[in-house]
């Protein structure tokens, strides 16, 4: 099995479905001759040409509504969204039309499209190029929202996304895109969108994650457990919606204590409805508060590298949590 | 190198066993075979060997714990790789799909984000500029020193009084663990819904392990019965002339026991059919008659077995049989002495009893019970005249399986257990 980071994974998929099906093409800003600003569209225009590889204006409302229009008419666009920092004018497009498609023509129309989204700080982006936008997606009815955190699950499910006959918000964090190297296989495959995944299995407690956190809570797992003989399982989310909710109850079950880790500020989050599914199904089982790591409950990402750090949950933060968890 | 002594698979139908002390602690060298450890299984106390030479690292499971078969109980350094002895996985180790370490990838270090000169490059370094966070103080948010939804249930499934639980979480707290530690050792208070007094029945593990080979012989095998009077006066007159004699020569007290099980195993060699065992779905006919010896221990009910009892004198009979009870009655039985029954003779007559039904010892397929030797009036035929005299008569009874056994095949076996015993006489020979 070769090789490979998030960036290649996400770029490999694009090329195995536009060879695949004319119906594919990509959108946005820089993704041409620029090749993206993070290069997952480097060399596509080569291959595809201008009219299957289209640069945009700086337009996000555009981007979003021209693949919606392509979409609803039987293509299957791929819009890039540089960063989700700048989803917002687009939003209107995503949460108020795509979402609704399928319902408001009673199922006579879908639209098969997939946003991909670079988001997530921790790369001294500031204020504007850190930020994470799940939360107002995730509480969307009529949108998928996919979160992968390693090369295998970011191929295996953007092909999933390119060929689901709904919108796909698809976020990539671009601090995974070079930093993780892991194994993916050559060609295509599919990983299912809805499906959790267990990275690390334990007995004490459950960590339930998503994109870089994975990581940073796989670093703390594996430190707790050296020290403290502690075993946390940890549960990789991979898609934010619909929620495995299933194989997540089936951890807490069993090992009674839950503990969500999210990069994302706490309020009205994805920590906040996997809390609630945990106190609402599986109460009975708990020996413990279910509790959260996320950042403080304010706008940023701080631009200072010591503030920003100060932010962005560390593996630090996330193994005092579980020993705290653990001991209670 | 690191390896973990698992509880061996010690017998076909034994899943779990009950840990007993150790015999060893962690630090210490141990020779390839050295005892590690007592373990009480299904009826037998037996000391689990070291599978290598090496030093124990640490120990898993805790005297009292029952374990499953398969589970690692200890962790050692061993000079060697033991051979792993095949044995399927514990439920909560199966896993259908197992993680792929491949899959998650590793973190390279170092690297810009994006190709943007120097923008967003991975300078911020946030795991070693920070400082660790503190030790917590008591706990940063406190938690209240409840009953946890979890701890509630699973005393109320169990019928547990959490006031006899000892609580190891935060402050005290009771854990899930402590509960489910709790009901595993049955040392939790249970509370029954009778009247004040009722009290608990308290089984030692030997006695639960009894309980589930009772349940399942009961459940498993169509028992059918028979009994016989046997006039065992010969036997007493004989008894009571060899008894002083063989204890001078031999040193042991001469009961009725060895003669009852001398006539058991000339029986089963006359009646092979009854020294039969199961083996999964077939029963097998054995060619060695080892008997069961049914002996109250000092902690329940153990079967000790007196191998080969047909290819033995009476004496010797008598010799090893007391070997094996005094073992059974003070935990020294060893697993070889437990191994291979064949039949089960059970002397409820010791405790006065003149009749019993007695549950066969799975997987044989039938258990004879002596009953108490009393003094009766009898009608005997003497050279054509009836008349009426005092003889001392013992009843025998049999279980047996009726999908092995038929009442037309147990009555012959029955018939030459009470021929041996009448025959004999005060002028028996007994060596």
């Amino acid at each position: 099995m070769p090789t490979m980071n998030v960036l290649e994974a996400i770029r490999d998929a694009m090329f195995i479905e536009m060879r695949r099906d004319p119906s594919v093409f990509v959108l946005g800003e820089d993704i041409g001759a620029r090749g993206g600003v993070f290069l997952a569209t480097h060399g596509l225009i080569e291959e595809f040409g201008e009219a299957r590889v289209i640069d945009t204006p700086l337009a996000e409302a555009s981007i979003i509504g021209i693949a919606l229009g392509a979409a609803v008419n039987g293509m299957r666009p791929i819009a890039e969204i540089q960063f989700g920092d700048f989803i917002w004018p687009g939003v209107n497009q995503l949460v108020g039309e795509a979402a609704k498609v399928r319902y408001g023509t009673s199922g006579q129309r879908q639209a098969p499209m997939v946003v991909r989204v670079a988001q997530g700080g921790g790369i001294r982006g500031g204020l504007y190029h850190s930020q994470s936008v799940e939360a107002l997606l995730v509480h969307t009815p009529g949108l998928k929202v996919v979160a992968p955190a390693t090369p295998y699950d970011a191929k295996g499910l953007l092909i999933s996304a390119i060929r689901d006959d709904d919108p796909v918000v698809f976020l990539e964090h671009k601090r995974t895109y070079r930093l993780v190297r892991g194994d993916a296989p050559d060609g295509e495959y599919t990983e299912p969108i809805g499906k959790a995944e267990i990275k690390r299995r334990g007995d004490d407690l459950t960590v339930v994650t998503y994109g870089m956190m994975l990581h940073y809570t796989l670093q703390a797992a594996a430190e707790v457990s050296e020290q403290d003989g502690i075993e946390a399982e940890v549960v990789d989310l991979r898609t934010l919606r619909p929620l495995d909710t299933e194989l997540v109850l089936e951890s807490v079950r069993k090992t009674s204590k839950a503990l969500i880790v999210q990069e994302d500020t706490p309020v009205v989050s994805v920590a906040s409805e996997v809390a609630a599914v945990i106190a609402d199904q599986a109460f009975f089982e708990l020996d413990g508060p279910v509790r959260r790591v996320t950042p403080p409950d304010i706008p940023p990402m701080p631009y200072s590298p010591l503030q920003e750090a100060e932010f962005m949950p560390s593996s630090d933060d996330i193994a005092h949590a579980i020993r705290q968890l653990a001991a209670v | 190198m690191d390896y973990q002594v698992k509880l061996p698979h010690v017998g076909e139908s034994v899943v779990e066993a009950v840990i007993g002390e150790w015999l060893v602690e962690p630090g210490q060298t141990v020779e390839k075979y050295d005892p590690l450890v007592e373990i009480v299984t299904d009826k037998v106390a037996m000391e689990l060997p070291s599978p290598a030479a090496g030093t124990i690292k640490k120990i898993l499971a805790a005297p009292g714990e029952t374990v499953a078969m398969g589970v690692p109980i200890a962790e050692m350094d061993a000079d060697e790789v033991p051979e792993e002895e095949e044995s399927p996985a514990p439920l909560d180790e199966l896993d259908p799909d197992p993680v792929q370490p491949d899959r998650i990838g590793t973190l390279v270090q170092g690297v810009n984000m994006v190709s943007l000169g120097s923008m967003f490059k991975d300078d911020s370094a946030p795991e070693q500029e920070r400082p660790k966070p503190e030790a917590p103080p008591a706990a940063d948010r406190p938690v209240r020193t409840g009953i946890s939804p979890v701890v509630a249930r699973l005393a109320a499934e169990h019928g547990i009084d959490l006031a006899s639980v000892s609580g190891t979480g935060l402050g005290g707290r009771i854990t899930r663990k402590d509960v489910l530690n709790a009901v595993r050792a049955g040392t939790a208070e249970q509370v029954s819904s009778g009247d004040p007094g009722d009290r608990l029945v308290v089984q030692s593990p030997a006695k639960k392990l009894t309980a589930s080979h009772m349940l399942r012989s009961w459940r498993e095998i169509p028992h059918a019965w028979s009994a016989i009077e046997i006039d065992v006066t010969g036997m007493v007159e004989c008894r009571n002339a060899n008894r002083a004699p063989v204890n001078a020569r031999h040193g042991v007290d001469l009961t009725y026991l060895p003669f009852t099980l001398r006539a058991a195993a000339r029986a089963l060699a006359a009646n092979r059919l009854l020294n039969t065992t199961w083996e999964g779905d077939a029963a097998y006919t054995r060619a060695r008659i080892n008997l069961g010896i049914a002996v109250a221990g000092k902690d329940g009910l153990y079967v000790p077995v007196l191998h080969d009892a047909d290819k033995e004198t009476l004496v010797g009979i008598a010799k090893r049989t007391l070997v094996l009870v005094e073992k059974a009655r003070t935990g020294h039985l060893e697993l070889e002495d437990m191994r291979g029954g064949t039949f089960t003779l059970n002397n409820t007559g010791a405790l006065g009893s003149v009749f019993g039904g007695a549950i066969i010892n799975h997987p044989q397929v039938a258990i004879l019970t002596t009953e108490a030797i009393v003094r009766r009036p009898v009608v005997v035929n003497s050279d054509g005249v009836e008349e009426i005299v005092v003889r001392s008569v013992m009843n025998a009874c049999l279980s047996f399986d009726h999908r092995v056994i038929d009442g037309a095949e147990a009555a012959p076996f029955l018939q030459e257990f009470k021929a041996q015993l009448e025959s004999v006489s005060a002028d028996s020979p007994v060596q």
